[in-house]
């Protein structure tokens, strides 16, 4: 077989170098309890300190306002019933885009929700955002960039709107945005998006899977949702994974150095171009204010999942929004909320570049894209 | 490594030798799958109750694809009502293992043979 070429990296991403670097010794050399006070313990704990202060400046906040969880989802959970559960009778604000993660929590939460529609390339419009706010209002859960189709919000925007009609409410209303994807090539300076709440991975940014941060303004009392020995400030009990929140703490250090946002976005652009030169293809999502990795297409007359298999067979990693591939038998929800219809999201191709795609790696993805295409489409006769 | 595809349905599916259309049909089944959106058409010529030869049409997964090939295959030089009685196991069970989700997709298959063989009755 060929190279392996890996382009699905909103899925996941490996693990840096200097990320595993900084996690090792604290399995077996610095293995102590962080909430131990001799000596074993308060040098792990020195780990746990440092990896926070990272995070925190990464956001431009304070270290106490960060929460180290055991995922992204997790983190949206502790936030989203966190603030629902310290009000009653409460309404909360999200967009049909977000992530399950998001979407499912606040189905689940019991509170009276608003799903707020998105235009064709899955932007929320700050209209119906203002439209959607009434005085049981606590809440709003807008994701700062798509995992499937790229769209980036208005976070910023949003955030203004919301501290404004903040000024005259007696009940505030707290505004979280899930970054899992959006950390690696975009801002998130939580002063200056106007955020309470926001959400990270690390497994999106070269980091460990199993450990999300939640950065919470010390101004936003949350109940937690897991109760026991009362680490992460009594909002998140657990034993301090002190391996995983180093290396949480390097990947986040590191987003700036190795960002090469330009490179990737030009790579991504070239991308683009060269797909939609093949007939009976199309481009979901918006062309401008767009993720610098993603890509996402439909092909007519293939369908998603063969696409994928057959870019398997050829050592290239991608993926697809197709109900085939997925456990419900149901097409992406962020497909469909932009609009496209069931066969489109059928025959989709999320393709999504990282730090080490090449333009090598591109060409080879678009020499086979035809073949593979044509191939299906014969299969299928259209 | 376990796969959720066996080699040989993998095989059915980049490789599909049935795959096509029969110009001069003896009956055209058209069939689709409501949950995940499918399309399939197959094709088959008649002799003497004996599908003679099946061709097929897919537009669909892996498994959907890689089943529907492995009908033309089962069904071509059996008489029509045994063809019939080819039972969504058999196909998979000659197709070594398809994922769990993707047992419907063979269900197309079986459905659009029959479609196929309704469609040659009809005519007749
Ligand atoms: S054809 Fe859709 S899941 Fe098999």
């Amino acid at each position: 077989m060929n190279k392996k070429i890996y382009l699905d990296n909103a899925s996941t991403t490996p693990v840096d170098e200097k990320v595993l670097k900084a996690m090792e010794p604290y399995f077996n050399e610095k293995y102590g309890n962080p909430s131990s006070i001799h000596s074993f313990g308060q040098e792990a704990r020195v780990g746990i300190d440092d990896a926070r202060q990272k995070v925190a400046d990464f956001l431009n906040c304070e270290a106490e306002e960060i929460i180290f969880t055991g995922s992204a989802t997790e983190a949206n959970n502790i936030f989203i019933l966190g603030v629902l559960n310290s009000y009653e009778d409460s309404h909360v604000i999200t967009s049909p885009i977000e992530h399950d993660a998001v979407l499912e929590t606040v189905k689940e939460s019991g509170a009276d929700f608003t799903v707020l529609p998105v235009d064709k390339n899955g932007f929320v419009s700050l209209e119906d955002l203002e439209e959607a706010i009434n005085e049981k209002t606590v809440l709003v859960s807008i994701m700062y960039a798509n995992n499937e189709i790229g769209a980036i919000q208005e976070i910023k925007k949003m955030g203004e709107l919301i501290s404004k009609k903040n000024k005259d409410r007696e009940r505030k209303i707290r505004f979280h945005t899930d970054a899992a994807q959006a950390a690696g090539y975009l801002n998130c300076d939580v002063d200056s998006l106007n955020v309470d709440g926001l959400t990270l991975s690390g497994h999106k940014i070269y980091g460990p899977k199993g450990i999300g941060a939640l950065y919470k303004n010390s101004s936003v009392d949350i109940d937690p949702i897991i109760f026991g020995g009362g680490q992460e400030m009594g909002i998140r009990s657990g034993t301090y994974n002190t391996p995983l929140i180093v290396g949480m703490g390097k990947a986040v250090e590191l987003i700036e150095k190795e960002r090469e946002k330009e490179k990737t976005e030009k790579l991504r652009d070239y991308l683009i171009d060269q797909v939609l030169k093949l007939k009976g293809t199309s481009l979901n999502g918006p062309r401008k204010r767009r993720l610098s990795n993603n890509a996402n297409f439909s092909f007519e007359g293939a369908e998603g999942e063969s696409i994928v298999l057959m870019f398997d067979q050829e050592g290239v990693a991608v993926s697809t929004g197709s109900a085939c591939s997925s456990n419900n038998l149901e097409a992406s929800h962020v497909l469909r909320a932009i609009g496209l219809k069931d066969l489109e999201a059928h025959s989709s191709l999320r393709v999504s570049l990282g730090r080490n795609t090449t333009k090598k790696d591109i060409d080879f993805f678009l020499e086979l894209l035809p073949k593979i295409i044509t191939s299906l489409r014969k299969i299928s006769g259209r | 490594m376990k796969k959720s595809y066996s080699d040989k349905a993998m095989k059915h599916f980049l490789n599909p030798e049935n795959m096509g259309e029969i110009e001069d049909a003896d009956g055209v089944g058209e069939v689709g799958n409501p949950r995940c959106g499918d399309l399939m058409t197959i094709y088959i010529k008649v002799k003497d109750d004996t599908i003679k030869e099946m061709r097929f049409k897919t537009l669909g997964c892996a498994a959907a694809i890689a089943t529907s090939d492995m009908i033309c295959e089962m069904a071509q030089g059996k008489k029509i009502e045994d063809a019939l009685k080819i039972t969504f196991q058999d196909l998979v069970d000659n197709l070594g293992s398809l994922p769990q989700t993707k047992v419907h997709c063979a269900d197309l298959a079986q459905k659009g043979l029959k479609a196929a063989v309704e469609d040659y009755e009809s005519k007749k």
